[in-house]
């Protein structure tokens, strides 16, 4: 069972939602996760209503069972300071260096550093241990950059190690790209029932394989019920329009005859069934592209009031049900 | 730009599309906002609307979808713009489109600032190479190089141009300036020239802080690494001034009247809220807002029927209806609708005089015998001359669609109030929402209309 489950998605499908929920699933009974954020959105932060997260391991949230969520906002700067000060004790130098703008250098140019620091941070926390020898999280789960920057992002560790040949930071690419490439690690990718996200994920899972980082699952996000489909439409267009009048007017929306208030919305409401239902095809299609993967698949229904506290534990309840990932 | 006698409400103009793509004096059009907002395809749609309107256009889009590329026949990564077959060129205007090769924009710089040999020590630079195939901020930069260089060759009446898929969408904004401050950079100097730096008593600490500095950066990144930089810098050198001129220039030319920044937004609270920060941040950089386009809002033909009521009106037909009874007795009456309008059931009354039956039937509540334990004679009679149980399932099921559309409706307005009531001096633009994806140029004009509507109005 992978340790490190690491959250990508086109923008837009929730990836941030989605890794928090997941976080949550996974601290159940009893069990200890940590959510990594890695761009600086503060998302995180803005999901849990809490205010920003620092750059440290805080608890943000309690999951049903007693577990517990920690949260850490990976900040690239930082991250590279505390490895100086870890590695060569630099003390007030690093502020110097700061200064210079080698900091700044080397987190926003210098050849995917920032990638490695990054995700070197997350690796961290995957092995860490106690003092008894136990793993210090159950799970980390890693808010990554979008479908498109992933495997970059992830695979960075390996172009890092091809450049710079020796040195710690060799070592360390080497080191991140072992965990990054174990069965340690699965990636999973967030996707709407759209076109252009179910294309990316495709897309995506088979730069991954590619580059040998393991894939997780499908989790398909923001879902609808299908109200009405096209075989209910058929049965409008035989000419139950006088019968739908009716009906409507029975409920008590006014008058059936035409030119009637129940009659006046017979149109603007079977156009709004052809859209859905035109919708609810595109979304089979979908839905069958994305069976093909091959892959496990997850449903997140969508919240129509947005993403607060309370939803955000349903879709962890949601993500449960549907076995583990 | 702007009227104040057509507004979407009393608080937000309406941003017209129209006046800005076809003023001469708008030369360069900006899409930005978050990913998945439906920047690209806004962008392809501005660009085929305007060509059609008479101006000859270019779009430069970083990360278009397969297929829309593929329909703008710009699926070649070739770095030049590509006429685009199938646009109405009557008024007199062109579209053109490409897509970014960021490598090859690099290289092309690099190639144009150098001679060939020094040019090609960089292109073979291990180091260079790296940056080149997309760290942060390459992409970003590269896509205002290629704009500038657009721009620079004064070819087209109107660039417009997609941002590229950024962490944040302030990133392109950062990009240039970010370039430029590390080609100024002390640290740079650094590497260069270590020896150089300091020397004088005064600078002893910055002198020690550097000696020790790059020594540990030779430890951490391996002597190797750090020759290929600092070889890449000194290749790089003559070109410093170059590129920083650029950078500089692009960013004024990002702030030149003649550019017109459009915010690109989903009715959805991040997407909102990222549109917001980008309108502060223009306005903090002096950099010309033509307003905020709000794709895939939701409208209702029926708006006047609200959630609740719809609801409430789903409810009491579905009571009304014998939803539970077994699947047999529930498929009959649509067989009978079926029957009902069949040409072979001779001489049947429509289905119109059939409806006060089953009216009656459920004012009367016999809809009660109706119950799982198999229809009476009586009910299975009735069923055999009303279609009225399918008609009002369909109607209920009418309703909730609609209940659920009018909270859409109620969520996206309250989203977008959220934004007018920051920024009520930002133009906006509503483009209904499509039902399926947008990647042929019939589905761009159709968004270009859209986009082009005036609150209110409705499409022919």
């Amino acid at each position: 069972m992978s340790r490190l489950h690491v959250v990508s998605g086109k923008g837009g499908t929730g990836k941030t939602t989605v890794a928090a929920a997941l976080a949550l699933a996974l601290a159940t009974e009893g069990r200890r996760t940590l959510l990594v954020e890695v761009e600086g959105r503060q998302g995180i932060a803005q999901l849990f209503e809490t205010e920003a997260l620092p750059y440290e391991e805080r608890k943000i949230a309690v999951a049903p069972g007693g577990g517990e969520v920690h949260a850490l906002a990976i900040d690239a700067e930082r991250a590279l300071l505390d490895y100086l000060q870890m590695f060569y004790k630099l003390g007030s130098a690093g502020r110097a260096l700061k200064k210079l703008g080698a900091i700044d250098f080397a987190t926003t140019i210098a050849p995917g550093l920032r990638d490695v620091l990054l995700t070197g941070k997350a690796c961290e926390a995957v092995r860490r241990k106690d003092k008894s020898g136990a793993f210090v999280y159950d799970a980390v789960v890693m808010d990554a950059p979008p479908t498109g920057r992933v495997t970059r992002f992830l695979n960075v560790n390996d172009e890092v190690a091809g450049l710079a040949k020796i040195g710690p930071i060799h070592n360390q690419a080497q080191a991140v790209m072992r965990v990054l490439k174990s069965p340690e690690t699965a990636v999973h990718l967030v996707t709407l029932l759209e076109e252009m996200p179910v294309q990316e994920t495709a897309d995506g899972i088979a730069e991954l394989r590619a580059a040998g980082i393991p894939v997780g699952g499908v989790v398909i996000n923001m879902t609808r019920p299908a109200l009405l489909d096209n075989g209910d439409l058929e049965v409008a267009a035989r000419g139950a329009r006088a019968g739908i009048a009716k009906a409507l007017s029975q409920a008590g929306l006014g008058g059936a005859r035409r030119g009637g208030l129940a009659e006046r919305l017979i149109d603007p409401l079977l156009e709004q069934a052809r859209e859905h239902a035109e919708r609810v095809e595109l979304e089979r299609t979908q839905h069958a592209a994305l069976t093909d993967l091959g892959l496990p698949t997850y449903e997140l229904g969508l919240l129509p009031e947005g993403v607060d506290l309370a939803g955000l534990y349903g879709l962890a309840r949601d993500l449960r049900k549907q076995g583990p990932i | 730009m702007t009227s104040d006698d057509t507004t979407l409400d009393a608080s937000a103009p309406w941003l017209e599309v129209d006046a800005l793509i076809d003023d001469p004096r708008t030369r360069i059009v900006v899409c930005c906002g978050s990913g998945g907002v439906g920047k690209t395809t806004t962008a392809a749609a501005l660009g085929v609307r305007a060509a059609e309107r008479g101006r000859k256009v270019v779009v430069l889009t970083i990360d278009p979808a397969r297929r829309l590329a593929q329909s703008m026949g710009i699926s070649e990564l070739d770095n030049v713009p590509r006429q685009v077959k199938g646009v109405d060129e009557s008024a007199g205007g062109e579209l053109h489109a490409m897509m970014l090769d960021m490598k090859r924009t690099f290289d092309e710089i690099v190639e144009g600032h150098a001679d060939a040999e020094r040019a090609r020590a960089i292109l073979e630079n291990p180091f260079y190479q790296s940056l080149s195939a997309g760290f942060a901020g390459t992409q970003e930069y590269m896509a205002m190089e290629k704009l500038g260089q657009l721009r620079a060759g004064d070819a087209w009446d109107l660039i417009v141009v997609d941002t590229p898929p950024s962490r944040s969408a302030l990133d392109f904004l950062d990009a240039p300036k970010r370039l430029g401050s590390f080609l100024d950079g002390k640290f740079i100097r650094v590497l260069m020239a270590p020896a150089k730096v300091g020397g004088r008593a005064g600078m002893k600490f910055l002198n020690v802080g550097m000696s020790m500095m790059t020594g540990t950066l030779s430890k951490l990144m391996g002597g190797q690494l750090l020759r290929d930089v600092q070889t890449f810098v000194a290749a790089m050198d003559t070109m410093f001034g170059g590129f920083r001129t650029r950078a500089d220039a692009t960013y004024r030319l990002l702030q030149a009247p003649g550019t017109a920044f459009l915010v690109v937004a989903a009715p959805e609270r991040d997407a909102l809220r990222e549109a917001a920060y980008f309108v502060e941040r223009l306005a903090a950089e002096q950099m010309p807002l033509a307003g905020l386009v709000l794709n895939r809002v939701h409208g209702s033909g029926a708006a006047q029927l609200s959630a609740e009521r719809a609801l409430a009106a789903a409810e009491a037909l579905t009571e009304g209806l014998p939803d539970r009874v077994p699947e047999d007795e529930a498929a009959a009456p649509e067989a009978d609708d079926d029957a009902n309008s069949s040409p072979r059931d001779g001489g049947s009354p429509s289905a119109e005089n059939l409806e006060p039956a089953g009216i009656v039937d459920l004012a009367d509540g016999k809809t009660g015998s109706r119950t799982p334990g198999g229809p009476s004679p009586a009910a299975a009679a009735e069923h055999a001359t009303s279609p009225s149980a399918p008609a009002a399932q369909l109607a209920a099921g009418l309703l909730r669609l609609h209940a659920e559309r009018m909270q859409v409706l109620a969520r996206e307005r309250r989203t977008r109030d959220r934004f007018t009531a920051l920024h009520p001096e930002v133009p906006v633009t509503e483009v209904g929402a499509l039902p399926g994806d947008v990647h042929d140029l019939a589905g761009l004009r159709t968004i270009g209309d859209r986009l082009a509507l005036r609150p209110g109005e409705t499409e022919v």
